[in-house]
């Protein structure tokens, strides 16, 4: 029995594989002819970012670390997106949650991590809800537009840290606007140590143990949206509004709610940057992965089981490029920026381009079958 | 009367004829080979029920579609129509059911649209403006040109839709589900325009599953049944229950077999309930009657005259700012919090009017839908998990019970027909065997199977001893279920009837305001 979920007739797998693979190589097909504009070799420059991405164990790793802070900035769009809600302040909420789990990390030196971890997932979820909040609520409430307070909000944070970074926070004597570094047992412990302390060596990398937690919260994610009465309320409201209110629910709140989820995920981003590699808080520190979260979270078609492979792939992106600008000294950072930017747009904002092709091509192969 | 044949006809071709029309979408066949001949100055009735491809085959005609096999001859040419340009080209017009007017510009810049005929608009407008009026004055169309659409009721914003198209030069207007949102005398100014149209030798293609308008005022009437032409006739010819028959294919069960309430204890008391809206204006005013145990009580009205809003307070859907509800000897005030969760805790059950909008969510599968104001319900979820499988299993059960087509609770909800979903949220309500149900319009775009079968389970939901309360714009509908009938006008109940004394006549010069000869009662800033 198949149950068809959109009209088009496409099957679930043409929708979650074909079509996405379709759109990256269209993306990538596109990187290489402005490679090629600029006068270097597009398949060495390809093949020299998917080694860096994937390549090398030290290049995987700094590639899930990316998608590390991707799965919590891709979840805060997914949850929000459920609710009917565009959440396009996951980069300021992560922001904020970062002051949280800065601010723990600093108070609790000596204390062991994992006694921290929890303070931090509650403290820089708590932050990253509490400014999602109040977009939130001004949506329910006052009716001003997510969209647009969303977008102030992350230059009122942007503003709000930077001012906290360098009056209140910076450590005396320092030039830069950072923190004192946190205490060594509060950080959380290195994949590549953990490993290596039971026998299994691994290359040097950022990777830490918020990936495992990352993947946690994809699944408790997916059990709240997908298997709970409070995620099909939250659903409801975002697909049909009217329905929600004959149905008893109380919309305003589910919005607040579903913000200050969507924030708390966000919030959860900086343990994997600051309690995890960076050690210390510091300036701008989402730099892009909360707003990179919006094209994980559309590709990944805001479920978690999409959302990891999306992150993935925006991981490699991050460490290819990085890889790519070092390899090749003409092609500067801003076109590795270009190449990550046509990725987004074909498997990101057009991700539907080809679909009624597609949908054609399908209906068209199969006809001689159905009867 | 005889329909007048186009002068310039010497073979008098068919107006539009269809030669063996076939359409499929995936694994639907919603056209089989479907020949049809309409003849020009005529009113030609199509009829059919929901998913029988009344719809299809008319977006064919328009250029919606376009059809695999097949061919379509306007005025006995072959003709190609790719699009809709290509249909209004061909004098093909169509007043689609939801109608297709920018809400926010006037009546004459609706008309003007996609004719403006240059980047300044004042010489267009100067020529639209008389072309219209001379439009207006043929077939009596009374529509206020410089007003803005939104402003209007639903009967004239049709108008304006019919005007378009004839201003495009439609000699064949087709019209879907015309009378869907129409007020009964509305319904009676767009037959007499029908009646002009034809008249002046237009050719007008009627959709709709209302026999009784097709005998009123159609020459001749098609049956489709599962995408096929099944029977044609001229109307003076048939009559309902053929028609009826040849609809679901087989004896059609028209009447309703009801025995006399037996009324028990009152469930509902509203004591001058009254709901007062934003601009200061009482939608609802000083209403008071009761519901009692085992009884229908049905509400009749012109649409807007108060029905959706008394609805939408008993279901705890909408505030209201004075008297007192009383549900089940509980006294509830307008600060008492009552909201569409309490309603439910307190055994009322509401099948909106809206039922799209309102009563199931199209993007969710059916059995998500089926849950939908009952996802609380501790059944559904023992621990902190949705059980899905209770869920989709309980309804199963409800889809065989009142035979929901088809029986796929993973179908998502939006690819159910019309009258299916209805039965799906019939079903839900009912199931709770809830001690008030509120009804709103239970058989809007529903079909004749369907209709009688949600009457049916209406009056065995009576009989069980439950409390009714029917809002329909169907008064045929009203007089059919309802055991007491009230009538209400501009927010105010302003009769009330035995189902006894009760007669269409009676009901709808009450429902008009008692002034009585069923011109149009609008509602609200009518000024045509």
């Amino acid at each position: 029995m198949s149950t068809a979920t959109r009209t088009d007739g496409l099957p679930w797998w043409a929708t979650a594989l074909v079509l996405p693979v379709f759109n990256i190589a269209l993306a990538l097909l596109i990187s290489a002819l402005v490679i090629l504009a600029i006068g270097e070799d597009p398949v060495g420059a390809l093949t020299s970012m998917l080694a860096g991405a994937f390549g090398s164990g030290t290049g995987l790793g700094y590639t899930l670390y990316y998608a590390t802070s991707l799965i919590f900035t891709g979840l805060s769009v997914a949850v929000a997106y459920h609710a009917g809600l565009f959440n396009i302040g996951s980069e300021g909420q992560a922001y904020v949650g970062g002051l949280g789990v800065g601010l723990v990390c600093l108070a609790l030196g000596g204390w062991p991590w994992w006694l921290v971890l929890p303070l931090t997932i509650l403290a820089g979820g708590a932050f990253g809800a509490a400014w999602a909040a109040v977009p939130g609520y001004l949506q329910a409430y006052r009716g001003s537009h997510i969209v647009i307070t969303t977008i102030m909000f992350n230059f009122i944070a942007a503003a709000l840290m930077a001012y906290l970074m360098v009056n209140v926070l910076k450590a005396p004597g320092q030039m830069s606007p950072e923190s004192r570094g946190f205490d060594d047992s509060v950080t959380l412990p290195m994949i590549h140590d953990m490993l290596g302390a039971i026998g299994i060596e691994t290359a040097n990398a950022p990777l830490n143990l918020s990936l495992p937690l990352a993947l946690a919260a994809c699944a408790l994610v997916w059990l709240f949206i997908w298997h709970t009465r409070w995620g099909f309320a939250l659903r409801t409201v975002g697909a049909n509004e009217h329905a929600a209110r004959y149905a008893g629910m109380n919309a305003r709140r589910i919005t607040v709610v579903a913000m200050a989820l969507s924030g708390a995920l966000a919030g959860l981003m900086a343990i994997n940057e600051l309690q995890g590699v960076q050690h210390r808080l510091l300036l701008n520190f989402p730099a892009g992965l909360g707003f990179t979260g919006i094209a994980v979270a559309l590709m990944g078609r805001a479920h978690p089981a999409g959302i990891i492979p999306a992150a993935i792939l925006f991981g490699g992106l991050l460490q290819g490029g990085a890889e790519l600008a070092f390899d090749y000294q003409s092609i500067s950072p801003e076109l590795v920026v270009v190449i990550q930017g046509v990725v987004i747009l074909f498997a990101g904002a057009l991700e539907h381009m080809f679909r009624p092709a597609l949908a054609r091509l399908f209906t068209r192969s199969a006809k001689p079958v159905g009867a | 009367m005889t329909p007048v044949p186009p002068a310039a006809a010497t073979a008098q071709p068919w107006a539009v004829e269809l030669v063996g029309i076939d359409k499929r979408f995936g694994p639907v066949h919603a056209n089989r080979d479907v020949h049809l001949q309409i003849a020009a100055g005529s009113i030609h009735g199509l009829v059919g029920e929901n998913g029988a491809g009344k719809s299809t085959l008319m977006s064919i005609l328009y250029g919606f579609y376009q059809a695999d096999a097949g061919e379509i001859r306007v005025r006995g040419e072959p003709v190609r129509i790719k699009g809709p340009q290509d249909a209004i080209a061909l004098g093909i017009g169509m007043v689609h059911q939801h109608f297709m007017l920018v809400e926010t510009f006037t009546v004459l810049e609706n008309l003007l649209l996609g004719h403006e005929g240059g980047a300044v608009l004042g010489p267009a407008r100067a020529r639209a403006r008389r072309n219209v009026e001379e439009l207006e004055r043929d077939f009596g169309l009374e529509v206020p040109l410089d007003a803005v659409v939104a402003d209007l009721p639903v009967g004239v914003q049709q108008r304006v839709e019919i005007l378009k198209a004839l201003y495009r030069g439609a000699e064949v207007l087709i019209l879907d589900e015309p009378t869907a949102v129409l007020s009964p005398p509305e319904a009676q100014q767009l037959f007499r325009i029908l009646d002009r149209l034809r008249s002046q030798g237009r050719t007008v293609l009627l959709i709709t599953h209302k026999l009784k308008e097709i005998m009123a005022i159609t020459d001749h009437v098609s049956v489709l049944r599962q995408g096929q032409v099944v029977a044609g006739f001229a109307t003076a010819d048939t009559n309902e229950q053929e028609l009826a028959d040849a609809m679901v294919g087989r004896k059609a069960v028209l009447t309703l077999d009801k025995a006399p309430a037996r009324p028990g204890a009152a469930v509902l008391t509203v004591d001058g309930v009254t709901v007062t809206d934003a601009q200061g204006i009482d939608r609802l005013q000083d209403a008071r009657f009761q519901v009692r145990a085992g009884e229908i009580v049905g509400i009749a009205g012109v649409a807007g005259n108060g029905q959706s809003e008394l609805l939408e307070v008993l279901a705890g859907m909408l505030p209201f700012s004075h008297g007192t509800l009383t549900l089940k000897d509980q006294p509830i005030g307008p600060g008492d919090g009552y909201d569409a969760a309490g309603a439910r805790r307190r055994g009322v059950a509401h099948v909106p009017e809206d039922r799209l909008k309102l009563a199931v969510v199209k993007a969710f599968p059916a059995y998500q839908s089926a849950i939908l104001g009952y996802q609380d319900d501790r059944a559904f979820s023992p621990g902190w998990r949705l059980d899905w499988k209770r869920v989709v299993a309980r309804t199963a059960a409800l889809m065989e019970r009142f035979d929901v087509r088809p029986r796929n609770p993973l179908l998502k909800s939006s690819l159910f027909s019309g009258g299916n979903q209805q039965k799906l949220v019939m079903a839900r309500e009912i199931e709770r065997e809830p001690d008030l149900l509120l009804v709103g319009q239970p058989t809007r775009g529903v079909d004749i199977g369907a209709i009688a079968f949600i009457h049916r389970e209406l009056v065995a939901l009576r009989d069980r001893g439950k409390a009714i309360l029917l809002v329909s714009a169907e008064l045929e509908e009203i007089l059919a279920l309802s055991d007491r009938i009230l009538v209400m006008c501009g927010g105010r109940i302003v009769g009330e009837l035995l189902a006894a004394e009760a007669t269409e006549g009676r009901i709808g010069r009450m429902m008009a305001g008692i002034s009585g000869d069923g011109a149009a009662q609008a509602p609200a800033g009518a000024d045509a």
